[in-house]
């Protein structure tokens, strides 16, 4: 498989503190990648480099074919790279649907047109109802429960169809019914041809769905492969187990 | 569209009560205190649609309407204002130079964020008080600049400027309804709500607040230019007046920021209770203390302002005991601690 993203010798030093340290490596298209790595070992870090929410000192990677010279989030947004984050970022003053429009390209010739097309709305329907939120379509976002935000930021990043998704502890502090319900969207989206790169802590997840597993310590890698491989390897457990 | 309807209603009843007020009050104490309070309405509006909408508190608005002011009273310092009514016809024009001439200047206060563009609009409104001052032979500096007196009946003479005032406010109503209904105002919320998790969903972030920042400083140079040729004198203090500004502010911390008929709401309770304080508490200037006793008492009992805190009151006896609520497959979380919208 070619790699959809590909990053090389990726670093960046907060201080005395080398946060990534050259880090190198592929996303293979139509894989479930996934991060692993003990708390502070630079996964989010890593996230905010490729997603243009933090420069990088140095290093290079190259998104879909092409090199990204200045990795800026809307333009990684406008190429098919998207992300969610750790603590579910949602508009709470909006509605579901008007969340959901949000992360609708628009023209500038077209910003006084009303604010929710009928397109707009037919589409962020549709999501909203893979997800099981239809009925909350016209709810304020801030009046949802942690993981129903979870969902719904989930499916804002779908709304521009990206080529790949970054999926930031999508599971964390979510109850087991909806960690069920996210890891099916995440296995039928996939099944459509989504990639998707996860950092994920919940560890019997990431073993069954994830291929391949790259697990990160003190901002550099030290394991890459199949999950049932890196599980074994004896410098990944004596990153989590310490010494 | 019900809504729509309701709203065109409420609106039309509003301007037309409006239109009415100098026909039914013609006394000029009272047409004159009404000038100011539409005035102060149509500053607020301007200024909640940039503010109240993208959440950026600016304090240098009144930069503009100075701006404004001092561009109608050299435009007919040099041109007849033929029999008066000229110098509202060239005020679309006043808009249109003084938002171009806001685009760089908000370019650049625009890269700064939340306190930091406070404090960076602050200095643009003494930048530009300086500028007036000192720059004597655009602006006459400190001996004020002086516009020509129309000829209007003296049974009327307020009325124009009333009406002018009206019109302004009219049209920053109409573009803040507009805006709040459009894709524009959406990107607004978001980047209200959230700007790096909008610009990391493609939102156009940069070109909208700008776009929203010039807009809302040609609707507050017309209200400057309105108000220079009502007076017919301008100095630098009072055009580019920090009270000016705190007067477009407080309207629609009252009324409500980033909602539409807030920030008139607002003006019409305080405009005129600042005069009635000016009136009687004017010789020792303690009505600047009862001014800000009010605003303290705004923040203390309704820090969302009046028209959100009753819609909170509104949403809650609709909900209480309703579908939604009972629901427990997907609990709602309940509204405690709520963002102020």
């Amino acid at each position: 498989m070619t790699p959809l993203l590909e990053v090389d010798g990726l670093t960046k030093r907060f201080g005395g503190v080398t946060a990534v340290d050259a880090c190198s490596l592929d996303v293979p298209a139509g894989s479930i990648t996934a991060v692993i790595g003990p708390n502070g070992s630079g996964k989010t870090t890593l996230f905010n480099l490729l997603t243009g929410f933090a420069r990088a000192d140095s290093g290079r990677m190259a998104f879909d074919g092409r090199t990204i010279r200045r990795p800026d989030p809307t333009t990684l947004y406008r190429r098919g790279l998207t992300r969610t984050f750790q603590q579910a970022r949602i508009f709470g003053d909006l509605t579901l649907v008007e969340n959901l429009t949000v992360a609708i390209q628009q023209p500038w010739h077209r910003v006084g047109f009303a604010s929710v097309s009928r397109s707009d709305r037919r589409r962020a329907d549709g999501l909203l109802e893979e997800f099981g939120l239809a009925r909350l379509a016209d709810e304020q976002a801030g009046r949802l429960s942690y993981g129903q935000k979870k969902l719904l930021e989930f499916a804002t990043v779908l709304m521009s169809e990206p080529k790949l998704v970054l999926l930031d502890e999508p599971t964390a502090g979510v109850n087991p019914v909806m960690v069920e319900r996210i890891e099916q969207r995440i296995r039928d989206l996939h099944a459509r041809g989504l990639t998707f790169l996860v950092v994920e802590h919940n560890m019997p997840l990431v073993m069954s769905l994830c291929d391949p597993v790259i697990v990160l310590d003190h901002g550099k890698k030290i394991a890459e492969g199949e999950p049932a491989i890196v599980q074994r390897d004896p410098v990944v457990l004596d990153a989590y187990l310490g010494t | 569209m019900r809504i729509r309807a309701v709203g065109l209603a409420r609106g039309g009843t509003i301007l037309a009560l409006l239109c009415a007020l100098p026909f039914a009050f013609s006394a000029h104490w009272v047409v004159n205190m009404f000038v100011f309070t539409l005035m102060y309405a149509a500053l607020a509006v301007a200024w909640n649609l940039f503010a109240g909408y993208s959440g950026y508190i600016s304090l240098g608005h009144v930069a503009f309407f100075g701006l404004g002011a001092y561009a109608e009273a050299i435009t007919f310092s040099h041109t007849s204002i033929g029999s008066g009514y000229r110098p509202f016809y060239v005020l679309p024009l006043v808009a249109i130079g003084v938002g171009l001439a806001s685009l760089p200047i908000g370019w650049v206060a625009l890269r700064t964020r939340a306190i930091t563009f406070a404090i960076v609009t602050l200095t643009m409104l003494f930048v530009f008080q300086n500028l007036a001052t000192n720059l004597r032979s655009i602006t006459h500096g400190s001996s004020g600049y002086a516009l020509p007196v129309p000829t209007f009946s003296v049974a009327t003479y307020e009325r124009p400027f009333y009406f002018a005032m009206l019109g302004i406010l009219a049209v920053a109503l109409l573009v803040s309804w507009h805006v709040r209904t459009s894709k524009l105002g959406l990107m607004l919320f978001a980047i209200r709500g959230d700007e790096e998790k909008a610009r990391g969903l493609g939102v156009r972030t940069t070109g909208s607040k700008l776009l929203v920042f010039a807009v809302s400083a040609g609707l507050t140079a017309m209200a400057g230019a309105v108000w220079a040729y009502y007076l017919t004198y301008i100095y630098p203090q009072y055009a580019v007046d920090p009270l000016v500004m705190i007067g477009s502010v407080l309207p629609v911390f009252l009324g409500g920021r980033g909602t539409l008929w807030g920030p008139v709401l607002g003006a019409f309770i305080l405009v005129p209770a600042q005069q009635y304080l000016a009136y009687r508490l004017g010789a020792s200037e303690l009505y600047l203390v009862a001014y800000a006793a009010v605003f303290v008492v705004i923040l203390l009992v309704l820090p969302r302002g009046i028209l959100p805190s009753l819609g909170g009151l509104v949403e809650r006896w609709r909900y209480r005991g309703s579908a939604l609520a009972a629901d427990d497959e997907l609990p709602l979380q309940p509204r405690i601690g709520e963002r102020a919208a």
